[in-house]
C-alpha cells in the first residue's frame, strides 16, 4: 500500500513539474532550399563564352565609370 | 569580384526619377509596378532629402527566409534572384523586405494580385539568357552583357551609383572627400573612422 502511495506520488509529481515547463517562444527560422530552376553564371553566354576574365572586366570598367572625378577631370 | 550593391547619395539626388523611368522603360515592367522609387524627405522643405530605394539585394535577405516556397536564389556576385514560376503571389516577402522592393502587379476586374516582381540588378531570372521568356518574367539581363544596372548608369548626376560594392565605396568614399560634406548621412564614422578625419568644407562648396 505504502509503495503505491510513493509510486502515485512520484507521477503525480512528475506531471505537475512537467506542466511547470516552458517551450521557447521564440521561431528560429532556417533557410530553406531553393527549389526553382538552376540558373547560368552571366559569363557562360554567347557573348563572353565562359570568360569569366572578359567578364569581370566588362563590368569593372562600367564601373569605374561611374567616378565622374576620373572621367571628367582625367583624374 | 565582390558583391554586387546599390548606394544612393543623398547629396546628389534632385529626385528627377530618372532611375524609376530608366528601369520602367528597360525592363517593360507593367503598370502598378514599381521596382524602383525615389523616397523624399521633409519633401518641399529647404534642405530635403531624396534617394532612390529598390531591392538592396541583402546578405542576408529576409526575403529569402521568409519564402514558404524557396522560389528565391542567390547568385555568386550576391545578386537576390527568384524564380516566378514558383511563386505563389503570397506576399510574405513583401512583409518581410524593410525596403518595400518585392512588387505585385494586379489585374482584372477585382485585382487579382499576380507574382511576385522585384529589382534583378538588372541579371534577369533562372530562365536562359537574352530568351524571350527571360525577358517576359524578369526583364533585360544587362549584367550577362557585361553592363551594369540601367538606373545607375543612366543616373544624371550619379546620386545612384551601382556595382561591385568594393569599387562604389572607393567612388563615394573620395567623393565625399572632395566636397567636404555628406558622410553624415551613411555612417561614415562607421566605416571609415571618426567623422573628423573629413576635411572641414570649403566656403560655398558645391556638392
Amino acid at each position: 500500500m505504502r509503495t503505491l502511495l510513493v509510486m502515485a506520488a512520484a507521477v503525480a509529481l512528475a506531471g505537475v513539474a512537467a506542466g511547470c515547463g516552458e517551450k521557447s517562444s521564440v521561431t528560429v527560422y532556417k533557410q530553406g532550399q531553393y527549389q526553382g530552376k538552376p540558373d547560368k553564371q552571366p559569363w557562360d553566354n554567347d557573348q563572353f563564352k565562359g570568360d569569366k576574365a572578359a567578364w569581370e572586366k566588362a563590368v569593372k570598367s562600367r564601373n569605374l565609370g561611374q567616378n565622374e572625378y576620373v572621367r571628367v577631370s582625367g583624374g | 569580384m565582390a558583391r554586387m550593391k546599390f548606394l544612393c547619395d543623398a547629396e546628389r539626388c534632385i529626385e528627377c526619377n530618372g532611375c524609376v523611368t530608366a528601369c520602367k522603360q528597360e525592363h517593360e515592367v507593367p503598370w502598378g509596378v514599381n521596382r524602383r522609387r525615389v523616397v523624399t524627405l521633409n519633401d518641399g522643405v529647404p534642405g530635403e532629402k531624396s534617394i532612390s530605394v529598390a531591392c538592396m539585394h541583402c546578405s542576408d535577405a529576409p526575403c529569402m527566409a521568409v519564402c514558404p516556397v524557396d522560389c528565391f536564389y542567390k547568385t555568386s556576385e550576391g545578386v537576390v534572384l527568384h524564380d516566378k514560376d514558383l511563386c505563389i503571389g503570397c506576399g510574405y516577402c513583401f512583409y518581410a523586405c524593410p525596403f518595400g522592393a518585392p512588387q505585385f502587379p494586379q489585374d482584372g476586374a477585382f485585382g487579382l494580385r499576380g507574382k511576385m516582381d522585384k529589382c534583378t540588378f538588372c541579371a534577369g531570372g533562372p530562365e536562359p539568357d537574352f530568351s524571350a521568356a527571360e525577358f517576359r518574367k524578369y526583364g533585360r539581363n544587362r549584367l550577362a552583357e557585361g553592363k551594369l544596372p540601367a538606373c545607375a548608369e543612366m543616373c544624371s548626376t550619379k546620386a545612384l551609383l551601382g556595382g561591385d560594392g568594393d569599387v562604389i565605396a572607393n567612388i563615394y568614399r573620395n567623393r565625399v572627400l572632395k566636397r567636404g560634406k555628406g558622410s553624415e548621412v551613411w555612417g561614415w564614422g562607421t566605416a571609415y573612422g571618426k567623422p573628423a578625419q573629413q576635411p572641414a568644407a570649403q566656403p560655398g562648396a558645391k556638392s
